[in-house]
């Protein structure tokens, strides 16, 4: 695998290897010294088109820990605001030397577009409506720490999914795992089709939230009512928030998933926040060893990831070094 | 003595097929038959080839004046006539938008390979706000009033036109880009199947729909006579059809790629496939090629809308619509309708030249007869050649073709633009 787009480039297999690697890198971040040389001597840039301090944090932490060195590229800060193309900005930072690019867009499918135009591994944290494909891989990932498997599990992806790139490589990776998933959203906020989507669809989130081992809530953003997509948000949360009775209908061992930013009081109640059973915080300190799989998996080379920093380098290093000259 | 002597080929056009020398002098053909003396002649090998009566796009985007970056009239008509046309109808939406005489006499003095019929905005500025001064256009040559691109939102505004368009001489058409922008607002493709899957927002077909049919109603309420451009949707054929039936005075034309192309195309997220209206179903293709194949649909156009490689390189959202269709369209229509639909030859060429002449108001000087006395504006292309479509060969200044690659049959070899040679052996000659 040269690029992590979609996660439909993992398949299974692809997703169970992150989420082996994913233990490993656990372990790693237990340590006292949290960090492997694995990537060292690698440049990872961060190129982030829209705002997500959250996600780009955890990729360059990620990063950090691999010992390679990362970049920051930002639009408010940068050329892009004097009009260069992406494709100008992705050539200029690769001309550079970098190894890899983690890419934030609010356009569908310009993490595609950056990986035919350049010639660095490339990372897709996030565009459009489309995908991201590491918040499934630690979504998939948590699951498997409170659940044991995802396989027969029944997860409903609940709330906005037609404008969520969560949504989206969350049906496939949760699929491609074994479990069953129902979105449970009004017609407004869904697809136009999900022809083709391995999903039941339903209108009634009381009708299934008993049956469920997993609640995974979507963010509804404001800006949704002035589109008419739903008629006020009291209403939407009646019909499809996950409120204190509702969860009080969980099943035992069910949790409440959430990708954040949190609407308290909408999408999700305070108090089913702040629960035993949401495990939302999990989910975010998953994401740093998650993304260390991806990037290991991307970059990495050789048996020593998982050296302790403080030994001297290998010489498998320090040929890869003088190679990249 | 004949100047030019087209030699061997086998003539089709609106009266039947038969092989023939066509002799020609003074922008007129002098004679047709075997066997042509072509003493003093240039002569045109044609053996293996068709000769038709030039092909005419009621649908071409110059981009000047105003994006010469993307296109020139120069640049433009030389692709036009490569591609066999010898008259295209210019779209509007240039800047200065042809919303006056003077923007018309601008154009039609440019240098070009081929004719250049202007269409004219229905609405100031394509604005959708006032009316052009329709009459002024008339006067100046103008047949197809249009604000392609947006099609006239306003109810009223629309009635307005084509009831004034009925009192004006010589027959003024008016064209529509049917899309109801409230539906369409914000979509970059078809949606569906593909819109959903790849999270870009979509246009839904019944924006396309809707305004058809309310062309159709307000067709039928002022008389007026309706043209309809680049049909993409199973439905707007249909509609298009029952108006026919119904004897409604309605025309419609097809993009090359709207008969061959889905949105499936759209999963590389590659600009190139951005268009307006999408590239649609399956079931909306085969729809197309039923509406070209049984009449409802009267014109093959290319929509050829050159856009610069920077434009393109954008995000899908953000990148503008369009593709280049002039060099590429009788090797789709012969690919496409004829290989794959089994529709003759000779009905490919009513679409590509004589029934978009009609309607263009340009027949017989386009798209006439190959007979003595008429106009010399012909087509010569060899109707079985392979070649592949490369970017980079082609003519227009832009390069947004989306069949980059693609083995495709036919090609043209000869144009002969008021006789003269403007294309031979597939060379532009100017």
């Amino acid at each position: 695998m040269r690029h992590l787009l979609s996660i439909a480039d993992l398949g299974t297999d692809g997703i169970e290897e992150v989420l082996a690697l994913t233990d490993s890198f656990v372990e790693v971040s237990e340590r006292a010294i949290p960090k492997v040389p694995a990537l060292r001597g690698k440049t990872v840039v961060s190129l982030f088109y829209e705002d997500s301090t959250r996600t780009r944090l955890s990729f360059e932490t990620a990063a950090k820990r691999l010992g390679a060195d990362t970049m920051t590229f930002s639009v408010g800060t940068s050329s892009v605001k004097k009009g260069e193309s992406v494709r100008d900005t992705v050539q200029t930072i690769e001309a550079m030397g970098v190894d890899a690019l983690v890419v934030r867009h609010g356009s569908a499918g310009v993490p595609v577009q950056v990986a035919r135009w350049g010639t660095s591994a490339v990372i897709n944290a996030g565009d459009g409506w489309h995908e991201h494909p590491t918040q499934a891989l630690l979504d998939c990932y948590t699951i498997r720490e409170r659940l044991g498997s995802l396989e027969g599990r029944h997860i409903a992806i609940v709330g906005d999914v037609k404008h969520s790139r969560v949504a989206r490589s969350n049906v496939a990776a949760f699929t491609a795992l074994g479990a069953e998933v129902t979105l449970v959203a009004p017609p407004t906020l869904l697809p136009s089709t999900v022809e083709g989507w391995p999903v039941t669809v339903s209108h009634d989130f009381d009708d299934v939230v008993g049956s469920l081992d997993v609640v995974y809530l979507l963010r509804m953003q404001h800006e949704r009512m002035s589109e008419a997509l739903v008629p006020t948000l009291r209403e939407y949360t009646a019909g499809y928030g996950l409120t204190v009775e509702r969860a009080s209908r969980m099943a035992d061992h069910a949790i409440v998933m959430h990708p954040g930013p949190m609407n308290r009081g909408v999408e999700i109640a305070p108090e089913v926040a702040d629960a035993p059973n949401a495990v939302i915080l999990d989910q975010v300190a998953n994401g740093v060893p998650v993304r260390m799989a991806v990037l290991f998996l991307l970059l990495g080379s050789g048996s020593e990831m998982f050296a302790p920093t403080e030994r001297p380098a290998e010489p498998v290093l320090a040929e890869e070094e003088v190679v990249r000259g | 003595m004949a100047e030019v002597v087209i030699k061997g080929g086998r003539v089709i056009d609106s009266s039947g097929d038969r092989i023939a020398d066509v002799a020609l002098s003074l922008g007129r053909i002098d004679e047709v038959g075997p066997d042509l003396d072509t003493t003093g002649a240039e002569v045109l090998d044609a053996s293996g080839c068709v000769v038709s009566p030039g092909f005419v796009d009621l649908h071409t985007h110059l981009r000047e004046p105003g994006r010469e970056e993307a296109e020139t009239i120069e640049t433009g008509t030389r692709a036009a006539v490569l591609g066999g046309y010898t008259a295209v109808v210019a779209m509007p939406n240039t800047e200065p938008t042809i919303d006056s005489a003077e923007v018309v006499a601008w154009i039609t003095e440019q240098d070009a390979l081929c004719h250049v019929a202007c269409a004219a905005a229905i609405t100031v500025g394509r604005r959708g706000e006032a009316l052009a001064p329709m009459a002024e256009l008339v006067e100046a040559g103008v047949r197809i009033f249009t604000d392609d691109g947006s099609g006239v939102q306003d109810d009223r505004l629309m009635r307005r036109a084509m009831e004034y368009a009925t009192g004006l001489s010589g027959g003024a058409i008016l064209a529509q880009h049917c899309e109801i922008e409230s539906l369409a607002a914000g979509g970059h493709m078809h949606e569906g199947e593909w819109s959903s899957r790849l999270g870009i927002p979509g246009i839904p077909a019944a924006a396309e729909d809707l305004m058809v049919q309310r062309d159709l109603a307000l067709a039928q309420l002022t008389g007026a006579t309706v043209h309809f451009q680049h049909l993409s949707t199973a439905t707007a054929v249909d509609l298009v059809r029952q108006a026919k039936a119904a004897g409604m005075a309605v025309t419609a034309e097809a993009t090359t790629h709207h008969f061959t192309l889905t949105h499936a195309e759209v999963a590389s997220y590659d600009p190139v496939f951005k268009v307006n209206p999408p590239l649609r179903t399956d079931a909306d293709v085969a729809a197309v090629r039923a509406g070209l194949a049984d009449g409802t649909i009267d014109a093959i156009a290319t929509d050829h809308a050159p856009h610069t490689a920077d434009a393109k390189e954008a995000a899908f959202d953000q990148a503008p619509p369009g593709m280049l269709g002039l060099e590429t369209a009788l090797a789709l229509a012969i690919t496409e309708l004829v290989d794959g639909e089994g529709m003759a030859l000779s009905e490919v060429l009513a679409l590509l030249s004589w029934r978009p002449a009609a309607i263009a108001g340009l027949a017989p000087w386009h798209g006439g007869l190959v007979a003595v006395g008429e106009s010399a504006n012909l087509t010569v292309f060899d109707p079985l050649l392979h070649w592949t479509v490369d970017p980079a060969a082609g003519a227009s200044r832009s390069r947004n073709t989306p069949y980059a690659g693609r083995t495709l049959t036919g090609k043209v070899r000869h144009t002969l633009v008021d006789g003269e040679a403007v294309v031979i052996d597939g060379q532009a000659q100017r």
